[in-house]
């Protein structure tokens, strides 16, 4: 349970409320218009191929208790194969979750 | 119809994969805050004020564990930081518009809409700005009112939620899903399994650092391997 009060509660809502937005406005407030030099567009093309593989892995294989499960390891290369095969975020979404659920809810049963 | 809303309809229906992973997801994150302590106004003001799954969790832990403000505000906000690298890219296309636009898209600048707006803004390099903006507010704004809605349900059913259905594994199976199809060159394929390796690896470091330097790092590889396959290219 927590015990903060709740003024250190809404304290700290709305700090991480304005926090939060001004790392998300950072770039899109100061820079805005202004035209940003070859290398750095070149860099910054990658940054979804960069982050978001960087944000799954740990949750993928790392730490936890179900590190690196099989059945999780077999899903997420399905969902990649998938994805690569079909071009397809929503083919891969529904590969790579439905085997989740649907192998999970079978091997629960069983 | 104009451009631009067509683009919002499409980004609407592009977004509506991920609704199956977010609506949980909120509803979890409005049922864990409830049963920690937290009243409704509360709970509504994490998901409004932040629309960040991952870092209004860690802040409730920290909460949870009786950290001190400061640390619960810091920590979150590390684990967030990976925004100001979206900002950073989705800023050349979006950069034009009016501040208060510009502001807005700050506010709805999470995850999904910007994973799929820059596959699309990279695939299709002729659209507007009009259609640019029509196109990320489609995946954002019916994504974030799915979030408010569902952590409200969450926080009023509060301990009738069940809370271990797999979801932590659903949304980097999502994220996996948005880069796929992204990876055709040596370049992008280089890029991804740099930020995977490195980002394992770094996971022991503090607050989320070790994701941001992975990240970093693959930036560097995916441009470098760009690079020098133009290169090649150019001496064949």
């Amino acid at each position: 349970m927590i015990e903060a009060d709740s003024g250190e509660i809404w304290a700290i809502i709305i700090c991480l409320g304005i926090g939060t937005f001004l790392i998300r406005f950072s770039f899109l407030g100061l820079v805005g218009d202004r035209p940003l030099p070859g290398w750095a567009l070149r860099l910054l093309r990658y940054t979804p191929v960069a982050v978001l593989p960087a944000v799954a892995s740990p949750m993928i294989f790392g730490s936890g208790e179900h590190a690196a499960e099989p059945l999780r390891l077999v899903c997420a290369a399905l969902t990649v194969i998938v994805g690569i095969w079909t071009r397809s975020v929503l083919w891969a979404i529904v590969a790579g979750l439905g085997l989740f659920f649907g192998l999970g809810a079978i091997l629960q049963l069983s | 119809m104009s451009p631009s809303t067509r683009q919002f309809l499409t980004g609407v229906r592009d977004g509506l994969p991920f609704h199956i992973v977010i609506w949980p997801f909120a509803a979890i994150f409005g049922a864990i805050a409830a049963q920690a302590g937290l009243n409704v106004a509360q709970v509504m003001g994490f998901s409004v004020l932040m629309i960040a799954g991952s870092a209004q969790l860690t802040a409730l832990q920290l909460m949870t564990e009786q950290a001190p403000t400061v640390i619960v505000i810091l920590t979150a906000l590390a684990v967030n930081l990976r925004a100001g690298m979206y900002s950073a890219s989705i800023t050349p296309h979006l950069g034009k518009a009016p501040l208060l636009t510009r502001a807005f898209a700050a506010y709805l600048l999470y995850d999904q809409p910007f994973a799929l707006s820059s596959v699309k803004f990279e695939e299709e390099p002729e659209l507007s700005l009009s259609e640019k903006l029509g196109y990320f507010f489609g995946v954002a704004i019916p994504i974030g009112l799915g979030w408010y809605a569902m952590t409200l349900f969450g926080a009023l059913l509060g301990d009738r939620m069940p809370s271990d259905i797999g979801l932590e594994f659903a949304v980097p199976i999502t994220f996996l899903a948005v880069i796929a199809p992204l990876l055709k060159s040596l370049a992008h394929l280089a890029s991804a399994v740099t930020a995977m390796v490195l980002a394992l690896v770094l996971d022991v470091l503090p607050f989320g650092t070790g994701l941001l330097v992975a990240a970093c790092v693959a930036l560097f590889v995916g441009a470098g391997v760009e690079t020098w396959v133009e290169k090649r290219k150019a001496r064949r």
